[in-house]
């Protein structure tokens, strides 16, 4: 018993002594690059295989085609690729918000620096939508006053750049980049009426500054994805041949 | 059987030394190294980037990533590969297969640990949960509250390994969810202040755990410019003690070699980030000698 109980004892503090005794006393940092001259490890490799030619097989696969190349440089305050995009969120989206609501679109707001890639003349495949839209946001719908529509607008016509909007909205800015009109299926702005705005989640949540979007008078989520929508919107039209127009224009003299 | 045998052994060594001969015999005069080797916010980036990429050209990939770990394990046995989150989302690969690829690949990879980064939540926390099954490693996060969740008892606050002696406590830390990540996707996880929480666990770590080496797996980002009080992981190295490494995540921060700061109590903290997409693999190397460390004596760090 007593040489037992001085056994666990020794052992306790062996223990004890045992973890107190290691002293760090050097550190010695670097960065590996992971490149070519790694050879590729094979059991991995294989692995990934049959997942990568799924996967590419899919994403080759052909949804339309592009009568021409579209590209966001294309146009100072439209370009028909944006229009496409706006156009296709509207169009893909409002049966959606109908069912759910009985509302239907007014229009539809993208953002310009949401298009990360053109659309190349000929075939339109799923890996296309993938590089317009890499990433994941989804379409909303936002209820905004018509004070909030004017707000976007002043916006709009200060930012200068050619962010995508769909069809029923059109702004026709003066030289001095001033508003010269407004009008959403062609009327004027009611500053008392509700609007129903698709746009995504990251422009709602104030993405590009865009902070008219707050206070609003509701908020749909579609869980649509903007990619989704694209790839919808190719399987339905087997031909794009989408046009700059005058939905957003500078007057010239 | 083996290690039992020593103990006794040494016991009896022990007290065939008598009671102040505590430097025993057995202990001998090596150092031991313990290799740390990490990722962070690879964001299924498993095949290379393209010849033509702008920025990366045949840069990362996975399987090479496999090939250099070997090849450090085959050196040092003592090796721990850690993730700091954010391993979602990124290529086709996760649209398609909401994370299952990444997950076995990094098994296979022998990945020990990793923590969650706001990414992950990309499928909500139930595409989270339904891949745990094809990771093999576990994940720990100290300040998400996972309670009222599916994650409940699945993610652990640290994890601690025993390799070649030392003792390793590792603890993860996420980034605030609110605001970055739709609610409807991280569903009841809350939020506890990463600070509170790492001042917290060092100490268990450090104290009751008796670890002699504390990394915190981090994926709350290294410093924010114009937030220069945001919470970060530079914020956190000087706010707290205990910490001997801290791997961060989530601001993408390409350190070609570790930050170091220093702590609470003046001691050195070593932050390290490798930037984003597998691009690079990160190596920190700890040396470990017997016996305890005296007031003058500092630890030469080689960076």
């Amino acid at each position: 018993m007593h040489i037992k109980y001085i056994f666990k004892l020794l052992f306790l503090v062996f223990i004890v002594s045992c973890n107190k005794t290691h002293k760090l006393t050097k550190i010695k940092a670097e960065r590996l690059e992971i490149n070519e001259t790694l050879s590729k490890n094979a059991t991995v490799e294989n692995f990934i295989k049959p997942y990568r030619a799924n996967v590419n097989k899919n994403l080759d696969s052909i949804i339309s085609f592009a009568l021409d190349t579209y590209s966001k440089t294309d146009g100072d305050y439209n370009t028909a690729i944006g229009n496409l995009m706006a156009d296709a969120v509207f169009t893909e989206s409002d049966p959606i918000f109908y069912l759910r609501t009985g509302q239907h679109l007014d229009f539809a707001l993208l953002n310009h620096g949401g298009i990360r890639a053109p659309i190349s003349k000929g075939a339109i495949r799923i890996r296309t939508a993938f590089e317009i839209m890499p990433f994941e946001n989804s379409v909303v719908i936002v209820a905004l006053k018509g004070e909030q529509i004017i707000k976007m607008t002043e916006y709009l016509s200060q930012y200068g750049k050619a962010h995508p909007i769909s069809n029923q909205f059109q702004l026709i800015l003066n030289a001095d980049s001033t508003i010269y009109s407004a009008t959403v299926n062609g009327n004027n702005i009611d500053e008392s009426k509700i609007y129903y705005v698709a746009t995504n989640d990251y422009l709602y949540n104030g993405g590009n500054q865009m902070t008219f979007f707050h206070p609003n008078d509701g908020l749909y989520v579609l869980d649509y994805k903007i990619r989704n929508v694209l790839i919808d919107y190719f399987k339905k039209n087997d031909t794009i041949n989408p046009k700059r127009d005058n939905r957003f224009i500078m007057k010239t003299k | 059987m083996k290690r039992i045998l020593f103990i006794k052994q040494a016991t009896s060594a022990t007290v065939a030394l008598g009671l102040s001969g505590l430097n025993l015999q057995s202990f001998s005069n090596t150092t031991k190294k313990i290799t740390i080797l990490h990722t962070n916010d690879v964001h299924s980036h498993i095949d290379p980037f393209g010849h033509q990429h702008s920025k990366n050209p045949n840069k990362g990939g996975i399987a090479r990533r496999a090939t250099l770990v070997d090849a450090i394990r085959n050196e040092n046995p003592n090796t721990l590969l850690l993730d700091a989150g954010d391993i979602f989302q990124g290529t086709p690969y996760f649209n398609y297969y909401g994370g299952e690829l990444e997950f076995k690949l990094m098994s296979m990879l022998k990945y020990d640990l990793a923590t969650i980064g706001n990414h992950d939540f990309d499928n909500g926390i139930e595409g989270l949960h339904a891949q745990l099954p094809h990771a093999k490693f576990d994940f720990v996060s100290a300040n998400y509250d996972f309670t009222n969740t599916v994650l409940d008892g699945l993610v652990k606050p640290y994890k601690t390994f025993l390799k070649d002696g030392i003792k390793i406590g590792v603890f993860g830390l996420g980034i605030k969810l609110q605001g970055l990540v739709d609610k409807t996707m991280y569903k009841e996880t809350s939020y506890n202040h990463p600070i509170e929480i790492a001042q917290d666990l060092s100490k268990i770590l450090k104290e009751d755990e008796l670890c002699d080496l504390v990394i915190c797996l981090s994926h709350i980002g290294y410093y924010y410019k114009d937030q220069p009080k945001r919470v970060c992981d530079l914020n956190l190295a000087k706010a707290t003690k205990n910490i001997d490494l801290i791997i961060g995540g989530h601001t993408h921060t390409f350190l070609p070699k570790p930050t170091v700061e220093q702590n609470s109590e003046g001691q050195k903290v070593l932050i390290n980030q490798v930037g984003a997409y597998g691009l690079y693999l990160g190596k920190v190397d700890f040396y470990f000698e017997d016996g305890k460390k005296t007031q003058s004596e500092g630890t030469q760090i080689i960076v």
